[in-house]
């Protein structure tokens, strides 16, 4: 087995046994990329040099005897919407092509802190927009399991890398399913954490009060090293929750005795593909013979919680992105007439057509006349949305759904059809608009051999209970085992 | 009610967006804002809106003096500058 095909688990115990270092653990996966991510697409930017530079501090660290964190030494790649010091941070937009940010993320600071090596920024949906990673700039993420396919998005290239092992473990962001739903699709592990329990600072908004950062990884143990190194107070985020937080690598056990399980029936309705159907009814089997308790229940309210999503989030997208005006930071256009000119022009160059989108449909719920019949009704509905949450939470612990109604499409599927793209989020967007937090963990292959993903959504702050109960489900299944063939 | 041409043409001078006929066609605005008028159908009465989902209110911080990034490295990313400052187009007549 290569290094580059481990976990950071098993990479962490090897790095402080002194059988490898970093130096060798960091060239390895660099050769990786250099080998495979002209398939994948994978990456925006990859920093070999600053990287071997850290590879070798985490090295001389861990040499030095002192006690070191599970990510010292340990390659980490970021989704490009998230800012590092001195790297590019594109947001797969022509609008950030040359942007450097001066300072890191919360999450970024958190990951160099660890001893933890930056080794590149992942491809992505321009500004986070968009399901399948085709809205990029630069070029297409392919899916590691079909090279034909979409790898999913908005953090498509998070999810490539990790199943291509050409990175050991990434970070991504999630508004609306952007972690889940390509984690899915490329059968890897991947946690929205709960509204508040990472910093956003750092992260580029796209909808403030949806957007999380969190750890795509190999497996379960990893997921929880990495919360545990990002999870935490930041007074830069307004929103950040000052709260006591678990170990959660005191999480993984294998044990899901007593769990109370729902599974809403409207997320096995119509819409959903048979072999998507028969994986989750596979998942629901194998909790009840691990011994959790498995209930079906309605959860009111999914049927509008598409288009109540698009309404928040373009509405909170139109006003963060009228940051992007050519002045300061980003693109500006090279002949304008006067100042506003200057703005229009270098927005109308800068953005790409899905966040032109979500701007003018986000302006026109926000604008005079349309703002009661659209936003502040979305707002209703996401009260009632969450309000159905919390009954259910009354009676179960975990709630067990499909992540996605079908597998990864083919490039170019749907990308013409933006309400058949958005429609893609049914599964994972109440889960933003609730805050809540969701893991999404391998739970088999289609009939074509493409990954469907299982999601475990749990209550606000108890990420403990998710990793739990995926640890158990992948202790007792083979799915992961399952590596694409490149 | 579906929504004209010239009030696409409004919003896009709202956003700071230059758009042709032609984008605004392909960009098919109007099939989004259709689809998101289904929420019409659900009865919200006067339920109270959510407009974000923690508990949390006006986060304060003492009011120290920090350093705060240095000059030249946040003129590092402008598009045109000019004797330390960021250069626009002259916006008084």
């Amino acid at each position: 087995m290569k290094l580059y095909e481990k976990t950071i688990h098993e990479l962490s115990s090897m790095l402080r046994a002194g059988e490898i270092t970093s130096v060798e653990l960091t060239q390895s996966v660099l050769d990786r990329i250099d080998e495979i991510d002209g398939k994948v697409g994978g990456y925006i930017t990859v920093v070999a040099e600053s990287a071997m530079e850290q590879a070798k501090a985490a090295d001389a660290k861990i040499a030095s005897g002192e006690e070191v964190a599970d990510l010292c030494g340990i390659p980490a790649s970021v989704k490009d919407n998230i800012c590092t010091k001195g790297i590019a941070t594109t947001c797969a937009s022509k609008m950030l092509e040359n942007f450097v940010p001066p300072y890191d993320a919360f999450v970024s600071d958190r990951i160099k802190q660890a001893g933890g090596v930056i080794i590149g920024k992942t491809n992505m949906d321009e500004f986070a927009m968009g399901a399948s990673n085709e809205t990029s700039y630069f070029k297409l993420a392919r899916n590691p399991y079909d090279l034909n396919k979409i790898p999913g998005g908005s953090s498509g290239g998070s999810a490539a890398v990790v199943a291509a092992d050409e990175a050991i473990f990434a970070l991504g962001s999630d508004t609306g399913g952007s972690i889940r739903q390509p984690a899915s699709f490329c059968s890897i592990v991947g946690l929205k954490p709960t509204y508040g329990l990472v910093s956003r600072y750092g992260l580029v908004a796209f909808a403030s009060s949806l957007d999380q950062i969190g750890p795509m990884t190999k497996d379960v143990t990893d997921c929880a090293i990495v919360l545990n190194a990002i999870a935490g107070h930041d007074s830069m985020d307004s929103t950040s929750a000052n709260i006591k937080l678990p170990d959660y690598k005191k999480a993984l056990v294998s044990d899901v005795k007593g769990l109370k399980i729902g599974v809403p029936t409207e997320y096995l309705g119509d819409g959903i593909s048979e072999d998507v159907k028969k994986a989750i009814l596979a998942a629901v089997k194998k909790y009840e013979e691990m011994g959790a308790t498995v209930e079906y229940f309605n959860l009111p309210m999914t049927d509008y919680a598409v288009s109540a999503y698009y309404i928040i989030s373009s509405a909170e997208a139109s006003s963060n992105l009228a940051r992007f005006d050519g002045i300061k930071y980003g693109h500006r256009a090279a002949s304008f007439e006067d100042l506003n000119d200057l703005y229009a022009a270098s927005r109308s160059e800068g953005f790409g057509s899905e966040v032109k989108r979500r701007i003018m449909l986000g302006t026109y719920v926000l604008s005079s006349g349309y703002y009661d019949a659209y936003y502040k009704k979305a707002q209703q509905v996401r009260t009632l949305i969450k309000n159905s949450f919390d009954r259910a939470f009354e009676k179960y612990d975990v709630i067990l759904s499909p992540t996605t109604t079908e597998t990864a499409f083919d490039i170019g599927g749907k990308i013409e059809d933006p309400v058949q793209m958005y429609l893609n989020d049914i599964y994972t967007v109440s889960v933003n608009i609730a805050g809540l937090p969701a893991i999404v963990v391998p739970g088999g292959f289609d009939k074509g051999g493409m990954p469907i993903g299982v999601q475990l959504i749990g209550k606000p702050f108890d990420e403990s209970t998710l990793i739990r109960s995926a640890y158990t489900f992948e202790q007792n299944t083979d799915f992961s085992k399952i590596r694409p063939n490149l | 009610m579906s929504v004209t041409k010239e009030e696409l043409r409004h919003i896009a001078s709202l956003s700071r967006l230059k758009l042709t006929d032609e984008e605004l066609d392909a960009l098919n605005i109007e099939a989004v804002i259709e689809f998101a008028r289904e929420l019409s159908e659900v009865d919200t009465g006067d339920e109270s809106p959510t407009n974000h989902i923690s508990d949390i209110h006006n986060v304060f911080r003492e009011d120290e003096v920090k350093p705060s990034f240095d000059r030249d490295d946040i003129l590092k990313n402008a598009p045109a500058k000019a004797r330390g400052c960021v250069l626009v187009p002259k916006v008084v007549e």
